[in-house]
């Protein structure tokens, strides 16, 4: 079983072997979004909580679809709404939410690292669903699940990240994953977005026909308008005529390459109408594995840690003497 | 075969199990007339198949066949030290109305056939579910029991029974192992 983490917090030390095994899980879980009844009792009794401190449509519905379709249930908490107006803290946020026994927490803050110190405070699993600019694992993963179904593999792809890198944390994630799973980078923006150590990451360069010559992938970024008070590019304007990516730009692709982004998208701003809502584009699937990607990750990380272990040590592969038909006076006891 | 094992079934024994069994299942629904076949994850999926093919020489007719993948059913989920692993559920035609052969390779508690039944019924509504299993060796924890058996195997508990197939073990035979804990 090659994925055993308690935490998904970021990519950046998880395994080829790891997130493959993560990938497979959510190709799995595919087919169950494609039945007419799309839910399967496999958590069923289970309590997840996304805490929401950053506004997000996408990645709260996709986790609580996943969540849902699995059969367990979801409290979905945003910071405007909660004790964190009347000035409580992360921790005490978290603490009164763990004293509820949920089996797991999904978060989203605007601080990097926020999910890392909740883990180091917390049993339950805890899920990072966006920390500041430092990762979003769970939108890497959707990505990297859309350009494999679409192309086979992912070792030896050309892929494209284009715009706001420095203070993505949908690039970074990708970044590792791509990286551990063999596929070539070219990180395209303006030099003020693409700090200097991503020049060990991969090929950098501030012209985007360059940066897509011959890609298969091109993996367009939400430029974060809210994140830009430092004055990185002179105009919104300026930014769109070097770095927005027009149908023009996509012709040095290869002829079948992906575009993807993680939405929300700034039409016009980073990508054109006409390419977002093109032939190329996979933006569609990507939210749609978003959902088997959440379910594979819930599924792996619920709190399994419950069994007895007398009762574990008793459970046989499903293959040997029938599967799960292979009982013990105390399984018996238990699963009634 | 390791020391402790002892075969109960050899290729041949499966082969004419498996030709009997086929006839059984066309004697009761009286030919094939909305029969389909599903497999249970991993050996069941191998069996429904020579099942398939003895029908088909049997009555010249393709029966379309399916997978079902048990792993989110399970009642044993959090209990399991290994996590399961989930290979997808292949059912690529409407079972409403279908008289469905569900088809296992070992029947011992019934809570793989309680979890099959689970995981079909959100897939429709069939006309009826008849059980096809190679081996019943006993020890039912549930109230269920197999409408075509290839052999009764009385086995005590502490024994386990290995079914090994050509497509995914090499060989075909069926053997008992005692003195494994189960």
């Amino acid at each position: 079983m090659p994925f055993t983490r308690r935490h998904l917090l970021g990519l950046e030390d998880v395994s080829s072997e790891e997130l493959t095994y993560l990938l497979d899980t959510a190709l799995s879980f595919k087919e169950i979004s494609e039945r007419e009844i799309k839910k399967v009792p496999t958590l069923r009794g289970k309590t997840v909580i996304g805490l929401f401190y950053e506004p997000s449509t996408r990645t709260r519905t996709s986790f609580e679809i996943a969540a849902k379709r699995m059969s367990a249930d979801f409290v979905s908490l945003s910071a405007a709404t909660s004790s964190v107006t009347k000035g409580e803290t992360l921790l005490d946020t978290a603490r009164n939410l763990a004293a509820m026994r949920p089996d797991a927490i999904i978060l989203r803050h605007a601080s990097s690292g926020a999910s890392h110190f909740l883990a180091a405070h917390l049993d339950c699993p805890i899920i990072n669903a966006g920390d500041g600019a430092h990762e979003h694992p769970t939108q890497a993963l959707l990505d990297l699940l859309t350009i494999r179904e679409r192309k086979g593999r992912l070792a030896g792809l050309t892929v494209a990240i284009i715009g706001d890198i420095l203070h993505s944390r949908v690039a970074r994630s990708n970044i590792f994953a791509l990286r551990t799973l063999g596929a070539s980078l070219r990180l395209v923006g303006p030099p003020t977005l693409l700090a200097p150590e991503l020049r060990t990451w991969g090929e950098v360069t501030t012209d985007l026909s360059e940066g897509v010559h011959d890609a298969d992938v091109i993996m367009m970024l939400r430029l974060q308008l809210e994140r830009q008070g430092k004055n990185f590019f002179p105009t919104v304007d300026e930014y769109s005529r070097y770095f927005c990516l027009t149908e023009r730009a996509v012709s040095c692709a290869k002829p079948d390459v992906i575009i993807m982004h993680p939405g929300p998208i700034n039409r016009g701003i980073e990508i054109a109408s006409d390419v977002a809502d093109g032939p190329y584009s996979v933006i569609m699937d990507q939210v749609t594995n978003g959902i088997a990607v959440r379910m594979a990750v819930l599924y792996l990380l619920i709190d399994r840690a419950k069994a007895e272990p007398e009762v574990e040590a008793e459970t046989q592969s499903q293959s040997a003497a029938g599967g799960m038909d292979a009982p013990a006076p105390r399984l018996r006891r238990n699963v009634g | 075969m390791a020391p402790n094992e002892r075969v109960v079934m050899d290729a041949q024994a499966i082969e004419r199990a498996l030709t009997r069994v086929a006839h059984e299942v066309l004697e009761h629904n009286k030919g094939t007339e909305r029969l389909v076949l599903v497999g249970i994850r991993s050996r069941g999926v191998h069996i429904a198949e020579r099942l398939r093919d003895r029908i088909h020489t049997i009555e010249g007719v393709e029966v379309p066949a399916g997978i079902i993948d048990i792993t989110l059913y399970r009642d044993d989920l959090s209990r399991s030290k290994q996590r399961p692993e989930v290979r997808g559920t292949q059912i690529p035609f409407a079972i409403d109305d279908t008289r469905v052969i569900l088809v296992d390779d070992v029947l011992y508690t019934g809570r793989t056939i309680r979890a099959a039944l689970d995981a079909l019924m959100d897939f429709g509504r069939p006309l009826s579910v008849q059980l096809v299993v190679l081996i019943d060796r006993g020890h039912r924890e549930l109230p269920i029991r197999a409408d075509y058996v290839g052999k009764n195997l009385p086995t005590a508990v502490n024994e386990s029974v290995h079914v090994r197939l050509k497509e995914s073990d090499g060989r075909d035979e069926v053997v008992i192992a005692r003195g494994e804990e189960c």
